[in-house]
């Protein structure tokens, strides 16, 4: 629904107040409620500490390398994944032949697979990306093929009956009916190759958010592991506005887009 | 008001050629249903249509009405039989055939005229001239304030209106029409069944429209064609011998439309199954 000005006046008055007291309880709520600052370090801290992460850690190329690797794992996934979502898509007799190993596959834990992966490549990024693509390509893969399962066979009728070429059916009527669905898998992947590239660098390597994660707990230092976290929400909500941005731009012609696009 | 442009009832006559547009030569139609038992939806059905008639087909619900449209559109084969367009044996899509449904099929992601124009770009017409073709269309459909906006935003009856513009832009001989206006309220639909008359008087288009509202059928046809329940035969035929058929709603005031109604309701043994209970 698109929200009224008033609603939408209200709501950020609100969400940036409740952002105030949120990092006011955590500046001054520890020290109130006796807990130490190895267990909740205050917000001045983790300031800090990011400034003297930037300053040590090169906490700066860690990010990049993250995000890096991020970008190209949610990339090839999803390319991958709607490929195939396309191609099983358009055919019922592989979809049936492949259903139980998708199936398999998407049960399996993806993350799982981080320590395989860096023993056949070595501390090297690939083994993360890799982690990522596996993550992102079934979310992307089972949207889309669900998409073209259910476009309207009425729709495809209407073109065959202007003998539309099975290309033509394709390219006009079943890859834009699949676009909405591809985009919320597209938004559920972004959020998830975090999460596949952050278990691969937390399993082996030395670069990365991942490594500084497990490096800050080698030592005891909660402040670093605090900024860590918050780096990495970073380079995801980066992610996902951009999935978020490129929707809005791609399906316009939809009713009622959310003002605020989640 | 809108201009009447169509010929009056003299001149219908004399375009009406012996010329056969579409024709069905006893077709017959199985399914085979979940259970694996063959199901006979149309049986040996034969029919045609002269060139610029208007021909309704009504018929108790799943007595096989879609079935033939989808035959004659050359969607499905039927098991027995075969349909023919101008003389030529129907054997699979059709650029002189188009059809029109309930549901009005517009594609979400295009404006109004990239609808419109759909049907001509498949088919590979040059872009100039389509989109002439569709701004012409919009024009005589009173859209062309909408040509930019996208299907959402118009009401269900414009939303029938861009699809009869789609059906005509690829300038079909004959125009399969399958209960085109049952979704839409009762004066939108007086509006369109006079605009979808005067188009076909207009254009001298063929046409078979398939409709459940007998009134629809006597008002907007030449002749009027009643199936059996399943498995479907035509059953009847009642030529409407009345003017005006550009003209619906002046045809509503004739004194015999009742009667020709009537008669239909009969044949169909509206009354019969409404006593017996049985739903129609
Ligand atoms: N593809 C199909 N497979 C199996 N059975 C079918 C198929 N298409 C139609 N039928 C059956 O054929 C019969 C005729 O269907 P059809 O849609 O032509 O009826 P109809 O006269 O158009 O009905 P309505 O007035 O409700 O639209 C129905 O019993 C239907 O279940
Ligand atoms: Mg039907």
């Amino acid at each position: 629904m698109t929200a009224s000005s008033a609603v939408i006046r209200r709501g950020t008055i609100f969400s940036i107040v409740l952002g105030l007291v949120f990092l006011a309880a955590w500046q001054w709520g520890p020290g109130l409620l006796g807990i130490p600052s190895f267990i909740i370090p205050p917000l001045s801290a983790v300031w800090h500490e990011f400034w003297r992460m930037v300053a040590v850690n090169g906490l700066m190329f860690h990010t990049g390398i993250t995000a890096a690797e991020v970008i190209a794992g949610f990339l090839l996934g999803s390319l991958l994944g709607a490929c195939f979502g396309y191609l099983l898509g358009m055919s019922p007799t592989a979809e049936f032949a492949l259903s139980p190993y998708i199936l398999g596959l998407q049960i399996a834990p993806k993350v799982a697979f981080a320590p395989l992966f860096i023993l056949w490549m070595g501390f090297t990024v690939y083994p993360k990306i890799l982690v990522a693509i596996l993550i992102v390509f079934f979310p992307v893969l089972v949207n889309v093929l669900s998409a073209v399962r259910t476009v309207d066979p009425d729709l495809i009728n209407l073109a065959r009956a202007f003998k539309a070429t099975r290309a033509q059916i394709f390219w006009k009527i079943e890859f834009p009916a699949s676009l909405p669905p591809l985009f919320a898998g597209l938004r559920i992947g972004s959020t998830l190759a975090v999460v596949g590239v952050v278990v691969g660098e937390l399993v082996g390597g030395n670069t990365g958010l991942g490594y500084l994660l497990a490096f800050g707990e080698g030592q005891a230092n909660t402040p670093m592991v605090f900024v860590t976290i918050l780096m990495l929400t970073v380079v995801g909500g980066i992610a996902y506005l951009a999935v978020v941005l490129l929707e809005n731009r791609v399906l316009h012609y939809l009713p009622e887009r959310a003002v605020t696009g989640f | 008001m809108l201009p009447v442009s169509a010929p009056g009832e003299i001149n219908k006559q004399a375009t009406m050629s012996d010329l056969l547009r579409l024709e069905y030569r006893n077709v017959t139609m199985r399914f085979t249903d979940q259970a694996g038992k063959s199901l006979t939806a149309v049986q040996d059905v034969s029919l045609s249509l002269r060139d610029g008639e208007v021909v309704s087909l009504i018929g108790p619900s799943g007595c096989g009405k879609s079935t033939l449209l989808n035959i004659g559109s050359g969607l499905a084969a039927p098991s027995e039989g075969a349909a023919f367009v101008d003389g030529e044996q129907v054997s699979g899509p059709n650029a002189h055939v188009a059809f029109m449904l309930q549901k009005d099929l517009l594609l979400p992601w295009r404006t109004i005229l990239q609808n419109v124009m759909f049907g001509v770009e498949v088919q590979g017409v040059p872009p100039l001239e389509r989109e002439s073709r569709a701004k012409a269309l919009l024009s005589s459909l009173h859209l062309t304030d909408f040509a930019s906006h996208y299907p959402h935003q118009l009401s269900g009856g414009m939303r029938q209106r861009v699809a009869l513009a789609r059906t005509l832009a690829v300038d079909p001989t004959v125009l399969l029409l399958d209960e085109p206006f049952s979704a839409v309220d009762a004066q939108t639909r007086m509006v369109l069944q006079r605009e979808l008359a005067q188009t076909l008087m207009r254009e001298k288009k063929t046409a078979l429209l398939i409709t459940h509202d007998l009134l629809e059928a006597v008002t907007m046809s030449d002749r009027v064609l009643v199936m059996s329940r399943r498995p479907g035969r035509l059953v009847d035929e009642l030529r409407i011998d009345l003017p005006d058929r550009h003209d619906p709603i002046a045809r509503r005031h004739h004194a015999r439309v009742t009667d020709y109604v009537n008669v239909l309701m009969a044949r169909l043994g509206i009354d019969e199954h409404m006593a017996s209970g049985a739903v129609a």
